[in-house]
């Protein structure tokens, strides 16, 4: 053995196994962490308080008697409990996020200091609108922004999320049908390739939804729509740049097609980061579309949430925009929060979509990512986040398979399965090697007309080595499921805090909380 | 540009290996005509000292609540967030993952969701709860959504008890397909009819607790009434602290309760982001909107986290899906969750009584100034007062004052004459004595 020089031991051990059992179940920096029903106890608290004056009280015959359950920690305790749960999560600080559709790109921190500077974090939406002038001013401030980037004349600020977006969009399109008599139109188009929402906001709101298919070359053909367009439709849903990662050809000829039927076109944003300073969604002939802030203007995902999505809408549209909106009069704004004040603005709203004014969190966030690149490094995360895209597409090309040809995409590739034909690895398998490798799998199965779907997003947030390691990555796992070397994919992933779940199992008998286990309930 | 790390030779390099020579060529699809040739009309490129002297100008204009005597509630209520909850919600791992669609790399994620949805439950008293919707408001009009589909009728009567831009917001989202919504008119007296209001075609009925006004009443006999005909009993609850010092909906009958989870976790934000709590009974479960994490157990028997019972969701069952949301409110999920962890059952019972406690030592006051009358028998850490003139004037020379006294009727119904001279005003854990004696001195002189 041997020693260095204060006599202690050298060598890196015998190597044995990395899968042996631990005691604590804890794999060295991966912490087991249990549940905080299972350790935390109903008078242990984390959070001082002062001593409640002396009062009677008010609570008439409603105040509390019985226990609530819930379990408290002291803070280290919960600090430790989050860090370590923390610490099971991939995340875009960590690693490469292809995940298509979603625009994982990087969130500048930034932008998180400024959320919570006092003036914006600290005001209530309530509190007399004389002392939020600054709030307002940078909801239109970042409204006017949005406006320009998108051609659009008029904007509602409030929508919660992108599908909160489409909602708002089409109560708009069915108010301005509604105001003009014209209740007979109940089906909304949508192409086969749309998002899941597109179809469930429409049905949402009783319409029909009608399935246009798509081209083989994965686009919407403007005769395909012509053919479904007639008196009872209401309007076109349609995504641009679209689902599978093509900007859509024939959109002016489409966007002239639905309005000579009297029909509107809602564009769904999802992808606008493609041509951010590139192509002005206005200047195609769209009458509405949201754009999600936390994908296109970098507000963090947060594990899910929360989202904003404002809606841009064409003049037609602008009269029914919902409440609040921002009015500005003899040099001043304001908020006008109720349908009487708005009225006597001739504005006409289709009613209220949130109470208060919608995310101003995420508002300050997105309005100091768009400072930050400036109209100049707008466009340049545009072209960056489809050449990537595109440099993904050249470097994996030859060995994975493209559903409608090989051509330039926007920000985002898609590849389907034909290249794993008979190789016994599906899909779902290639994405989870691809955890084992360290990476976030891209958007499995979507869109759903392509056959066992990879849709990659790589975003301008990566530097060209990062892209080649991946491009290398990939090719190595393409190679090795042609080889035959299945369990590499079965078998995966191997090196994650859990290896794959029991989905059916959850599904047939959902668990959706703690229970206290059946001795301690017999117990009480 | 500092969040840009392709450098122009990359980008050089990068298009030779795509096999093109521009990067236009790879718009080839845009119409030639549609291509911008100049760049949009807005600033160009900043550094960070110079955004953040920018964005601080802005916020420097608006009156921060923390810097003021301060009582407006009305559905957002300034609390105190412990420093780590937030330090917790911006780590990486949290702040910058997504949806776990990948459970195998975020259970931490669903862990957290699991928890959360315990112990909403736990708290509204009722069985299951989703993994959080947008907010308050929407949740609440989904939860009417949800009791038309469990009833198959088409009805909602709505209390007076319920913030008015709730019941905007169930009107704006439940008049389609034939859904209808029964008002009642705003009740600052809690004197209300609502049993009057129920027949035998109404799928809900919806009351906020404790009610807009501030009121809190035992919600027994309106729960027995709706579920003698049929209906189901929706409670919204906009300031969840309540439920650490008065009952919870479901001891009371609830069959949906849809809340408003900022007070936990969460600052003001001038309305959001927000977190909206959604709990049911667990028969009805397949019928509720928005994501669920369930408990499994992976390929080695461990047990393990998933989102599940997606097929009630638009990806999967798109037009037939029982909402279209598609979001959570994640991390506000979890800044709840870690807030009520740290309280536990002793904090948030202490936290509850704090707020009962200053908000009746400021009625106590208030109904002291000449002029001014409290209408509450009952409430929480929110009341209403009736003062002499336009309610909006006097929280306007309040302001003035550097007291934000409130939330004036005014504002948010000022087409009701016999609102007009009402205020709501809220008190939290963060008065101090101080607030208190300027806040009634101010109106004083206000109303002198």
């Amino acid at each position: 053995m041997s020693m260095n020089r204060q006599g202690r031991p050298t060598d890196t051990g015998t190597g044995e196994t990395a899968s042996a059992p631990t005691f604590t179940g804890h794999r060295g920096l991966d912490h087991e962490e249990s549940l905080i029903f299972e350790r935390g106890r109903l008078d242990k608290t984390g959070v001082d308080l002062p001593e409640p004056k002396a009062v009677a009280t008010r609570l008439g015959n409603v105040a509390r008697q019985g226990e609530i359950g819930l379990p408290g920690l002291a803070e280290p305790e919960a600090v430790r409990h989050y860090v370590r749960l923390s610490r099971m999560n991939y995340a875009i600080d960590s690693g490469l996020y292809p995940l298509g559709s979603c625009t994982m790109k990087h969130n500048p921190r930034l932008n998180e200091r400024m959320a919570r500077l006092p003036g914006f974090g600290d005001i209530h939406p309530l509190q007399p609108q004389s002392t939020v002038a600054g709030a307002i001013a940078l909801i239109e401030l970042l409204g006017g922004y949005l406006m320009e980037l998108t051609g659009m004349p008029a904007i509602a600020m409030s929508p919660k999320a992108g599908a909160h977006g489409e909602l708002c969009g089409m109560l708009a399109i069915k108010a301005a049908h509604d105001a003009a008599g014209d209740s007979l139109r109940r089906i909304v188009l949508v192409p086969e390739s749309a998002h899941g929402t597109n179809p469930a906001t429409a049905a949402f709101m009783g319409y029909s939804v009608k399935t246009i298919p798509a081209k083989t070359n994965g686009t919407v053909a403007a005769s395909d729509v012509k053919a479904a367009l007639g008196p009872d439709v209401a309007a076109i849903m349609l995504t641009n740049p679209n689902t599978c990662g093509l900007f859509e050809p024939e959109i002016v000829e489409i966007a002239r097609a639905v309005h000579d039927a009297g029909a509107y076109f809602y564009c769904d944003g999802a992808n606008f980061n493609a041509i951010v300073g590139k192509v002005r969604p206005g200047d195609l002939g769209i009458d509405a579309m949201h754009i999600n802030l936390h994908k296109t203007f970098s507000t963090p995902h947060g594990g899910g949430g929360p989202g904003a999505g404002p809606v841009v809408l064409s003049e037609r549209l602008a009269k029914y925009a919902p409440l609040p909106f921002i009015h500005r009069e003899d040099g001043k704004a304001r908020l006008i929060e109720t349908i009487g004040e708005a009225e006597t603005l001739g504005a006409d709203p289709f009613g209220r979509l949130t109470a208060f004014h919608g995310q101003m969190g995420m508002f300050v966030r997105a309005l100091a990512y768009m400072l930050s690149h400036g109209s100049d490094g707008m466009r340049q995360a545009s072209e960056d986040a489809v050449l990537s895209a595109n440099y993904m597409r050249a470097g994996l090309r030859d060995v994975m398979t493209q559903p409608f040809g090989d051509q330039p995409c926007m920000h985002e590739v898609l590849f389907d399965d034909q290249f794993l034909k008979d190789t016994g690895v599906t899909t779902l398998d290639f994405a989870k090697a691809m955890i084992d490798e360290g990476y976030h799998p891209m958007t499995m199965y979507f869109p759903l007309v392509v056959h066992g779907a990879m849709l990659i997003e790589p975003t301008e947030s990566e530097s060209r080595e990062s892209l080649d390691i991946f491009i290398d990555t990939l090719r190595d796992l393409t190679r090795a499921a042609k080889a035959g070397e299945t369990e590499r994919f079965t078998s995966a992933p191997r090196f994650t805090p859990r290896r794959r779940l029991d989905e059916t199992k959850a599904a047939r008998e959902p668990k959706l909380r703690w229970m206290p286990p059946p001795e301690k309930q017999a117990a009480e | 540009m500092r969040y840009l790390p392709l450098e122009e030779a990359d980008r050089k390099l990068m298009l030779e290996r795509i096999g093109v020579p521009t990067i236009d060529d790879l718009f080839a699809a845009v119409p030639r005509d549609k291509l911008l040739d100049h760049l949009p009309d807005l600033p160009r490129v900043r550094s960070e000292m110079e955004v953040e002297r920018e964005l601080s100008a802005l916020a420097s204009r608006n009156a921060a609540a923390g810097a003021h005597p301060f009582f407006c509630g009305a559905g957002a209520y300034r609390h105190h967030v412990p420093a780590s909850v937030d330090h917790l919600i911006q780590r990486s791992e949290f702040l910058t993952s997504y949806t776990p669609y990948q459970p195998e790399i975020t259970q931490g994620t669903l862990q957290v969701l699991f928890e959360f949805q315990t112990q909403v439950a736990l708290l509204t008293g009722m069985e299951v709860a989703n993994a959080s919707m947008y907010d308050g408001s929407t949740a609440t009009a989904e939860a009417v959504l949800m009791a038309h589909r469990i009833t198959r009728r088409r009805k909602a009567v709505v209390s007076g008890s319920l913030h008015p831009q709730y019941r905007d917001v169930i009107c704006t989202l439940s008049h389609h397909g034939g859904s209808r919504v029964t008002a009642l008119p705003p009740d600052p007296d809690a004197n209300e009819d609502l049993i009057a209001a129920i027949d035998g075609e109404t799928s809900c009925v919806v009351v906020q607790y404790p009610g807009f006004f501030g009121h809190v009443r035992d919600l027994g006999e309106i729960a027995a009434a709706a579920h003698a005909k049929g209906a189901l009993l929706v409670v919204a609850v906009t300031e969840i602290v309540a439920l650490g010092a008065i009952k919870s909906p479901g001891e009371m009958g609830a069959d949906i309760v849809a809340a408003e989870g900022q007070s936990i976790g969460n600052g003001l934000s001038f309305g959001g982001p927000y977190v909206g709590l959604f709990a049911c009974r667990s028969k009805h479960v397949r019928q509720m909107p928005g994501r669920l994490c369930g408990e499994t157990v992976d390929a080695e028997g461990r047990r393990g986290f998933v989102l599940t019972l997606s097929t009630r969701e638009q990806h999967i069952r798109r037009e037939k899906a029982t909402s279209n949301i598609c979001t959570n409110s994640g991390l506000c999920a979890l800044a709840f969750s870690i807030h009520m962890t740290l309280l536990g059952e002793r904090g948030l019972r202490k936290l509850a009584a704090v707020n009962h406690a200053n908000a009746v030592a400021l009625a106590d006051m208030l109904a002291g100034v000449p002029g001014v009358s409290v209408l509450n028998e009952t409430f929480f850490n929110e009341f209403t007062i009736r003062v002499p003139g336009h309610a909006g004037d006097v929280i306007e020379r309040l302001a003035e004052k550097g007291v934000i006294g409130g939330v004036p009727l005014s504002r948010l119904e000022p087409e009701r004459a016999e609102l007009i001279d009402l205020i709501v005003v809220a008190s939290t854990e963060i008065n101090t004595d101080e607030d208190r004696v300027r806040f009634a001195t101010a109106l004083a002189e206000v109303l002198a």
